[in-house]
């Protein structure tokens, strides 16, 4: 049961959001974020990368903690499986950072949420990354994402909220589209 | 010389508020580059035809009095309407007078036209919002080889060489070019981003009498969520026709012609397109179910359901499970390239600090950050309609009272 006049919580700000919408625009400068993570070899196939510091809002900024990943291929390749692979990164990246949009995008359309799932599957031809086939490329052939949604909305409104996420995601566009890298040597 | 108002462009919307100020007997004068209603006769297509039916074609004392009020006039027909309309409330047009700065001064402005200075208390911006092709930076890293075209320059498929063509933008200009060109027998790409999905006819009448009937077009610019956004919505994908076709991507897909995501980028000659073009239809055909649940409400409420064929909705968009991801133009697959990816407007005359970052004017509803400067003519300035002609008539009635209202109060300071 629910009753209409209990207010939408999905443990979202949004009214801090959009604020930071209105002062961006006064100051755009302060929107000039640098997200930064170092990567440590450790042995193998196995790296340590970690994430702590990252510079917004004019000046430098901490997490509440140093957040450590470890990185490593499976079994099947010979490998000691310290971790999740760097792919399934991409994967975990692109799920939470999907599924947080879920979140904003409901609070701010006034839809509470009580469950939110979603799987992730990559499809890949290791052909490419073995150097098998130069016609095979490295990265995934196709992401799929699947959401199980229970919210208080229709389904058309559950799709947009989806699609919407979407359209705002960080990780969604660094996916879908082209991005300039340069990695250097000191 | 002197006068009260200057008009700067000779368009729908320089003439709506022409009219408007003659109503009130406010001394004016309309600067006009080239001769009445230019844009249409000399910067789009050919085949271009107006997309708002003829009914819809309404300015300040005036409507559509011809005989096919369901019709879609012609770039040229809509040249001559307003060349017509010009003449009718004999609007002090002053033609071939290109306007190359408006300032500041002590008591209003100064605007300098080739032809001679003018001062004037009050300034009506009305040049238009599609004066300049929007080609995305990376148009330059297209291969030489590719011909590369913007609307403005695109006439007709003759001037096309063979081979295949890409279309990169799918709101109305697009798809409206994409299609033609499709019919020359062309192979076809679109890329597609961001667009706006529309039929032609819902339940029996045209889509512009449903969102003018239910009020979607007269949606104020202050009532809307996030006008900033609102503002820079593309085109509903539409065009005028006899046989009242509808364009959106299905109706292109079953022509022949293949979609692609936006185009992202280009990399050793390869362009890159995004893999985002399932996330795009999709909320293309969740806005327009939204649009189509607004009017079904409004026909119930109205009750109306039973004066029109049931409710319905359209399948969604087809779009291909793996669209390609890049493109070799190096390859010879596609010879041309046309950037269909908007406009912006010119206000390189404008020399008085009201542009914001993307060097759009800061306007409250068409109230210019500047005293006594108005804009008319610009995207969802007070309404929804504001970019269509029916809509230059309304904002030019709403701004006729800002502006006389300010010259009230310059007249006479003291009551404030």
């Amino acid at each position: 049961m629910v009753t209409t006049n209990t207010p939408v919580n999905n443990g979202v700000n949004v009214e801090a959001l959009l604020g930071a919408r209105v002062a961006l625009t006064e100051a755009p400068e302060a929107a000039q974020f640098q997200w930064r993570a170092t990567c440590e070899w450790q042995n193998g196939t196995h790296s340590r990368s970690t994430v702590e510091g990252f510079f917004g809002l004019g000046e430098e900024q901490r997490h509440r903690t140093l957040y450590t990943f470890d990185a490593d291929h499976p079994e099947i390749f010979a490998s000691e499986d310290n971790g999740a692979t760097p792919v399934e990164y991409v994967l975990v990246a692109l799920a939470s950072c999907l599924t947080a949009g879920v979140a904003a995008v409901a609070q701010n359309r006034e839809i509470q949420l009580r469950s939110v799932s979603a799987t992730i599957d990559g499809g890949m031809d290791v052909r490419g990354i073995l150097g098998m086939d130069s016609d095979v490329r490295n990265g995934f052939s196709d992401i799929k994402v699947t959401y199980t949604i229970d919210a208080d909305a229709s389904p058309d409104e559950i799709k947009a909220l989806v699609a919407q996420s979407q359209k705002r995601s960080a990780v969604y566009d660094i996916i879908t589209n082209p991005t300039n890298v340069s990695v250097e040597v000191n | 010389m002197r006068t009260t108002t200057v008009v700067v462009g000779g368009g729908q919307s320089g003439l709506a508020m022409s009219q408007c100020l003659s109503r009130r007997s406010i001394d004016h004068v309309v600067f006009e580059r080239n001769e009445v209603a230019n844009s249409w006769r000399q910067e789009r297509w050919d085949s271009l035809r107006l997309l708002t039916p003829n009914w819809q074609c309404r300015l300040p004392g005036i409507d559509y009095r011809g005989d096919d009020p369901d019709g879609f006039m012609s770039a040229l027909e809509v040249a001559d309407f307003i060349g017509e309309y010009a003449k009718v409330i004999a609007a002090p047009v002053m033609d071939g007078t290109t306007v190359t700065s408006v300032r500041r001064t002590d008591d209003g402005y100064l605007v300098t036209t080739e032809q001679g200075e003018w001062r004037c208390p009050t300034v009506v911006v009305a040049t238009g919002a599609f004066n300049l092709p929007s080609v995305p930076a990376f148009a330059t890293a297209v291969p030489s080889e590719i011909a590369t075209l913007t609307p403005m320059e695109y006439r007709n498929p003759d001037q096309l060489r063979q081979g295949g063509v890409m279309v990169v933008g799918a709101s109305a200009t697009g798809v409206q070019i994409a299609s033609e060109i499709r019919r020359s027998d062309r192979e076809v790409i679109l890329a597609v981003g961001e667009h706006v999905r529309a039929p032609r006819v819902y339940r029996g009448r045209d889509i512009h009498w449903w969102m003018e009937a239910a009020g979607v077009l007269d949606e104020r610019y202050n009532e809307v969520d996030d006008i900033v956004r609102a503002r820079r919505v593309p085109s509903m994908q539409l065009a005028g026709s006899d046989d009242r076709a509808t364009f959106d991507l299905n109706a292109l897909t079953s022509m022949g012609v293949k979609l692609v995501g936006r185009f992202a980028g280009v990399n050793d000659g390869r362009a890159q397109f995004s893999g985002s073009l399932r996330n795009k239809c999709e909320l293309a055909d969740l806005k327009l179910g939204r649009l189509l649940d607004t009017i079904d409400e409004w026909t119930t409420a109205n009750d109306l359901d039973d004066s029109v064929p049931p409710p319905h909705r359209f399948e969604p968009t087809v779009v291909d499970p793996s669209p390609r991801l890049d493109l070799d133009l190096t390859s010879g697959e596609i010879e041309t390239i046309i950037w269909a990816t908007g406009y912006r407007p010119d206000y390189s005359w404008l020399d008085i600090d009201v542009l914001d970052a993307k060097g759009l004017i800061r306007h409250d509803g068409g109230v210019i950050d500047s005293p006594g400067m108005y804009l008319i003519g610009a995207p969802f300035l007070r309404r929804r309609k504001s970019s269509f002609i029916d809509g230059s008539r309304a904002d030019a009635e709403d701004l006729i009272d800002e502006l006389s209202s300010y010259l009230d109060r310059r007249a006479s300071p003291a009551r404030g």
